[in-house]
């Protein structure tokens, strides 16, 4: 049996204030008062399912060579293409190598856990498997699914044998369960009433699988350590454990309060929030609801032996978000004045995006192999005005480098969806520098000398042509404090 | 082994189209306006001109590409023309074009012409457009006032300064600006203002405010140039001389390699000290009677002064606030209004502020004429950004300085 090897996770920094989701809609419906309270995660207008996959997979990476992968699959349905494999600009973002089989895998809530089942076989079958779950989450301004989602993803590395914890066993069912369904080139879901869901679909299709995979597996119901189920409706979870013998105190906290619903990620950012916190020997059961059920039973043998963010880290990481119309902007739910400036044509020529795709996907520059200058892009004649060799660049990966603000700016003048545009000179202590925009600033928060580290974003959107424009920017350094001086 | 170019050619005649929000006019509109300004100056018919030079850095927003815009514009008789274009270094590259044809011996008489319509755009502020494929693929969202702006976070780092101190400088240039360009018929800003109305403003890019940039006008400046004998022939005096004229280029060091620091312009430095040796000076500060440099942000003139050796490192503020450069000063700088408020018609801007040196070497500059008849005069004319520019440095001054 194949077993996780490490985890990882990533929520997007902003939590949108439910508060100020419903001040701004209650006049419409004032029902939604009822769900006045926390913060849902809500991503950057320069992020989605991709882009936050790549986030959680480098936390599951940590230092762990890239090489050796037999396969990446990528579970989402709100990737940013029908027609080009989300799950590759995945690997050419993170560097892993060629020969690897990916798979973008949708269509359902189920997709996470759907994913993580057929990854675990890959993986038992064909050595290490990096899976990864991301939904950057669309919904209707002033509904309740609104208020209950929120964006987020988490990564799994999955190889043989019993990592931190092995896989006991796993289970399915199919059930064509409409609860909701969103047609192709629709925008936004379309549901059916939460108490026919609860009763027809939840509690009659979840626990004979659970109760299946128990039996299956030797597995006491009372033995289960945490018991990981998304779910938006109130006590399903509890009811679905009373309903098994599952110890009340084992159903996993879903969240709600802090994160929101993050879809078809939901299930695997629960499961790596209780391996964050699950002793050895430990069960947990995860399952997954969604036109059927996925079950998934793993037993905790040892902890990781360094601490990636995760979703606890994460979770303690976010900024608060008051202004809702903020976020309907980022989620483009409203229409926006951008300006004339807005308007330059953002084409990609797919022929460069190609040619260029380790510098421009990869963020990989040069390193000179006669004065060992470091720089940004690599180039044929070395930058080094002391050295000057031509021909003599080796690649040289920028993603991983701790970088400080040589200089800075807020930029008002210069069109970007979430103004000012921060951007700045940031010069890496391993060598070289670049003008980077600047990501996850407050404005008043950036000084020369703070600490940045390279993420993967959108650059911009072509609206024109519906393709987001990807590279790396420039974001704080968790841990550090924003007007850190240079040492 | 090369002598350079000092006082190998003289300036004829030179021309100035009032620059401003010139609702009414067409590029070729503008051309006219400076040309025949020039050829009265200069004296001769356009049947004299070997070769020409045109100078647009945004022509898609108006002439488009070539040489021909100018030629059509200009009626010129089938003479080579070339359209040069050096980010806001233009019009330096369309004088240089011509001055080296003349200094070469290839012809006697060259024009150099530097245009630029940019109110045609619908907003305010530079045109935002494409900077190249792969360029707008990883380049930071970057805007002229955004690029130029950390200036004054690195400049500030390095020297220790707090905000206020930086923004007290950086306002009073503007305030010098503004003085300046009241006084001057052809600017297009002519309101004088206060240092308090510069802190006030609305901020364009941290900490650049309103009144730190510069205007973006409709403009055109044009020069026609000959050798000295030449001039001399047509009965000129008080001939005005080219001492020197550098050009240096970045070649990505400042961008990629952690050499440099972020609060200088490393290519002012080499094109000033090439610029004084081939002009023969060696003490700037004493030797230089006026200098008009590329004003585009408030933090670009303070940082420059620091370049051109004439204030010392760290002592740009202390001159600024001294009062050193402005138009009573021991070296006016702007004393025109700058590009800050003549304006900033891109390709003219170049050769606007030899404009300037030249009828304030004639004295003929009028109420912003400067006192003491000025000797040499030196022009910076930047293009670019502070991490990847063009810098050309021309010294223009009477014959035999």
């Amino acid at each position: 049996m194949p077993g996780i090897a490490s985890y990882g996770g990533y929520i997007p920094r902003l939590r949108l204030s439910r508060h100020a989701i419903v001040a701004a809609n209650s006049w419409a419906n004032p029902a939604l008062k009822a769900h006045a309270k926390g913060e849902r995660a809500m991503g950057n207008w320069d992020e989605d399912a991709v882009t936050m996959a790549v986030e959680a997979a480098r936390d599951c990476l940590g230092e762990r060579p890239r090489e050796g992968f037999a396969a990446l699959v990528l579970a989402s349905t709100t990737a940013p293409f029908d027609d080009r494999q989300n799950a590759g600009i995945v690997v050419q973002a993170l560097r892993l190598a060629g020969a690897i089989n990916t798979m973008d895998v949708s269509a359902s809530q189920r997709a996470g856990t759907s994913g993580l089942i057929a990854a675990l076989d890959a993986a038992a079958a064909r050595g290490p498997v990096l899976f990864v779950a991301a939904e950057k989450r669309r919904a209707p301004a002033g509904g309740v699914p609104e208020l209950q989602m929120g964006d987020g993803a988490a990564s799994l590395i999955l190889e043989p044998g019993d990592g931190i914890a092995r896989l006991v066993g796993s289970r399915s069912s199919s059930v064509d369960f409409v609860d909701h369904y969103r047609g192709h080139g629709s925008e936004f879901d379309y549901g059916w009433e939460e108490r026919w869901i609860r009763d027809e679909g939840y509690l009659k299709i979840v626990p004979p699988v659970l109760a299946a995979l128990l039996a299956e597996t030797g597995t006491a119901p009372g033995a289960v350590a945490h018991f990981c189920l998304p779910c938006t409706l109130p006590r399903v979870a509890q009811t679905i454990a009373k309903q098994l013998g599952i110890a009340e105190s084992a159903v996993r906290d879903t969240l709600a309060a802090g994160c929101g619903d993050t879809g078809a990620a939901h299930a695997v950012v629960m499961l790596v929030h209780a391996l964050e916190q699950a002793k050895s020997g430990d069960r947990i059961l995860v399952a997954g609801f969604g036109q059927g059920c996925d079950a998934l039973l793993f037993e905790v043998t040892g902890n990781l032996a360094r601490k990636p963010r995760g979703i606890t880290g994460s979770l303690a990481a976010g900024r608060s978000e008051t202004n809702y119309a903020r976020y309907l902007a980022f989620n483009d739910l409203v229409k926006i004045e951008k300006g004339l400036r807005a308007e330059v044509d953002k084409q990609t020529p797919l022929s460069t995006l190609y040619r260029k795709r380790d510098m421009l996907l990869a963020l990989v520059g040069g390193r000179c192999e006669r004065c060992g200058t470091v720089q940004f892009p690599k180039s044929k004649i070395c930058v080094n005005p002391n050295c000057g060799a031509r021909h003599s660049q080796i690649d040289q990966p920028f993603a991983e480098f701790a970088g400080r603000v040589m200089s800075y700016t807020a930029d008002n003048l210069t069109y970007t969806p979430d103004p000012p545009a921060h951007y700045g000179m940031v010069q890496f202590a391993e060598g070289g520098r670049m003008m980077a925009d600047f990501t996850d600033v407050d404005v008043g928060g950036v000084d020369v000398g703070m600490a940045m580290r390279m993420v993967f974003r959108i650059k911009e959107f072509d609206t024109q042509r519906n393709f987001p424009r990807y590279f790396w920017k420039a974001a704080p350094t968790p841990g550090h404090s924003a007007a850190a001086k240079e040492s | 082994m090369a002598s350079g170019i000092r006082d190998k050619v003289a300036i004829l005649g030179m021309g100035c189209s009032k620059f401003g929000e010139r609702w009414d006019c067409e590029a070729d509109d503008l051309m006219v306006e400076a040309y025949e300004e020039a050829l009265e100056d200069a004296g001769v018919e356009t049947s004299r001109i070997e070769a020409a030079w045109l100078a647009t850095a945004i022509e898609e927003q108006h002439v488009g590409k070539s040489g021909v815009p100018l030629a059509v514009a200009l009626r010129l008789p089938y003479i080579p023309v070339t359209r040069v274009e050096n980010y806001c270094a233009s019009g330096s590259e369309a004088f240089r074009g011509a001055t080296y044809a003349v200094a070469s011996g290839a012809c006697d008489i060259a024009l150099a012409l530097g245009c630029e319509k940019l109110k045609d755009t619908g907003y305010g502020g530079l045109p935002q457009r494409s900077r190249g494929a792969l360029n707008s693929m990883y380049w930071a969202n970057f805007s002229a006032p955004g690029s130029f702006a950390q200036l004054a976070a690195a400049y500030r780092a390095k020297h220790g300064l707090d905000r206020a101190d930086l923004k007290a400088g950086m306002a009073h240039i503007s305030v010098k600006s503004h003085d300046n360009g009241s006084r001057n018929p052809k600017a297009h800003l002519r309101n004088k203002i206060t240092a308090e109305a510069v802190l006030a403003a609305p901020l364009i890019a941290e900490p650049l405010g309103l009144f730190d940039c510069c205007g973006v006008s409709d403009g055109a400046a044009c020069a026609i140039v000959t050798t000295p004998e030449i001039a001399r022939s047509m009965g000129k005096h008080d001939i005005v001389t080219v001492k020197a004229l550098q050009l240096a280029v970045s070649n990505g060091t400042e961008a990629q390699h952690n050499s440099w620091d972020g609060s200088y312009f490393a290519t002012t430095r080499i094109a000033a000290k090439r610029a004084y040796h081939e002009a023969g000076i060696t003490r700037p500060r004493d030797e230089l009677s006026l200098i008009e440099v590329h004003d585009c942000f408030s933090v670009t003139e303070l940082v420059t002064m620091e370049d051109l050796a004439i204030s010392p490192e760290g002592g740009a503020v202390k001159d600024v606030l001294d009062g050193f450069y402005d138009a009573d000063g021991a070296i006016p700088c702007q004393i025109d209004g700058g590009l800050k408020c003549f304006g900033h018609p891109i390709g003219a801007s170049g050769l606007r502020m030899i404009y300037e040196i030249y009828l304030q070497m004639q004295g003929r500059a009028g109420a912003r004429q400067r006192q003491t008849a000025p000797i040499r005069g030196l022009v910076h004319n930047l293009g670019g950004f502070p991490h990847q520019n063009v810098c050309s440095i021309a010294i223009i001054g009477r014959q035999g300085a």
